[in-house]
């Protein structure tokens, strides 16, 4: 059964950024959009496995960091070769100054 | 550096052989690579996209095509259509490597279309298929000259020194190119293609090289034309305009390009080891869009032609000292390359500064 998890201050993450979460033996990326909403996806991308982390946030979009391909953060959906592949999206919130994460 | 354990490794640059199973068995595929720390703050900012600088360059460049072709075809017959159609083969086969190579990454431009109409003009321009040297590129990223699994190593060993001086008269590398856009054309991709590109992709790639074999074939029917009509030596100025720059025009994208990592390691995974950074004259840069900052750009691909400079100051503390000039990486890559042709287990290996973290020597599993 999933659970809200605390990740970060909401303050920690800066608008149009992501950070990476480690949980449970899983790794996620947690990011903040430029209007400040908080979103979660799987943490590496689903090309080669690489950190999203260490990607550039671009409006609602994650450009992995090693070969450039695209995800919708909201959506997780493929938007840019190499990655075709769909990444899994976790419903976020901020609670009590805090982002958390439903996983 | 010479690998005296296995002194007689036969490489087997397929991308289906035995050094293929190696690479994967060793974690050499697919491994984590060595990356100099920079503040989360300063990477943002250097990885920020522009549309300004790409614009701008790009608008230079099509002048600069345009304005060469007229001058080549007004003084057609004259010793002064020289420099134009040098200046031309230059712009044509040449610079299409380095823009190809950037708007391929998607950062030559913050606007997406941008990137996609410079990539597939670029493409065409350099007779890469635009669908296939997509995942050939991005496997270069993922296994940097990782025998077996990197598609685009340009100096295998033992190197083939007539094909490597060849090189530069770009006729060589021509002809393999048609080769393969007419094999792609003909609906059929090498076991290697099938390797790198999703099957979901080869319809596209088929399709593209179907695509760039039809404007060669009317360029060549143009020409045909032109001589039926009794235009003489005129009639080649289709081929000149179109398709034969790759060859007359590939000599400086050669120049910049063999030096990226010929002479240096295989098989690591730290950028420092197997790629160059080289200090360069303007025109030079301007032409190469800044690839001289290579183990810059293998180590941060995310970040623009444009904020290489300062990513290169930002790390510079962590990598081997930068060759001086062109030249200056020549008088490394070449006697590494001619030692090579006795003892392929040599690379030359930079001393890093003391500043430096020391070399990764080992795969490490990503």
């Amino acid at each position: 059964m999933a659970d809200w998890v605390d990740v970060c201050a909401a303050d920690d993450i800066d608008p149009e950024d992501v950070v990476r979460f480690d949980h449970g033996g899983r790794t996620y990326a947690v990011y903040r959009l430029p209007d400040g909403t908080p979103w979660a996806t799987d943490g590496l991308c689903t090309h080669e496995k690489v950190h999203l982390a260490d990607g550039l946030v671009l409006g609602d979009q994650i450009e992995c960091p090693k070969h450039n391909g695209r995800f919708n953060i909201r959506t997780g959906a493929p938007l840019r070769a190499p990655v075709c592949v769909a990444l899994a999206t976790y419903p976020a919130r901020i609670a009590g100054g805090r982002i958390e994460i439903l996983v | 550096m010479s690998n005296a354990a296995n002194p007689h490794h036969v490489r087997d640059y397929s991308l289906t052989g035995a050094d293929t199973e190696r690479a994967k068995a060793t974690g050499l595929a697919g491994a984590e690579w060595y990356r100099t720390e920079v503040p989360r703050k300063l990477m943002k900012e250097l990885m920020q996209r522009r549309d300004g600088p790409a614009i701008r360059d790009t608008l230079l460049w099509f002048a600069l095509l345009g304005g060469s072709a007229w001058g080549g075809i007004a003084l057609w017959g004259s010793w002064w259509a020289v420099p134009f159609w040098f200046v031309y083969g230059v712009m044509y086969g040449s610079v299409c490597d380095s823009r190809w190579h950037e708007a391929g990454h998607g950062t030559a431009f913050r606007t997406g279309w941008m990137n996609s109409v410079v990539y597939q003009i670029a493409s065409f321009m350099v007779v890469r298929n635009p669908v296939s040297w997509r995942w050939s590129h991005a496997r270069h990223h993922t296994d940097t000259i990782i025998v077996g699994r990197d598609p685009e190593i340009a100096c295998m060993r033992p190197p083939n020194l007539f094909r490597l001086l060849m090189a530069y008269s770009g006729v060589l590398d021509m002809i393999d190119s048609v080769r393969i856009l007419l094999r792609n054309a003909g609906g059929r991709l090498s076991p290697g293609e099938k390797d790198y590109i999703p099957e979901s992709e080869w319809p596209k790639a088929i399709f593209a090289a179907r695509v760039h074999v039809t404007i060669y074939a009317l360029t060549l029917a143009a020409v045909a034309g032109l001589f039926v009509r009794g235009a003489g030596w005129a009639s080649l100025i289709p081929v000149l305009l179109i398709g034969g720059p790759r060859i007359y025009g590939c000599w400086h994208m050669l120049m910049t390009g063999l030096i990226q990592h010929c002479g240096l390691a295989e098989d690591v995974t730290d950028h420092r080891l197997n790629s160059r950074t080289v200090y360069m004259n303007p025109v030079s840069r301007w032409i190469y869009w800044n690839m001289n900052y290579h183990v810059e750009h293998h180590m941060f691909p995310m970040v623009p032609y444009h904020a290489l400079p300062r990513l290169h100051e930002a790390i510079r503390h962590d990598l081997p000292a930068p060759n001086t000039s062109i030249w200056d990486a020549y008088r490394e890559a070449i006697p590494a390359v001619l030692r090579q042709a006795r003892d392929p287990d040599y690379a030359f290996r930079k001393p890093l500064p003391p500043t430096a973290r020391p070399y990764q020597e080992r795969p490490v599993h990503g």
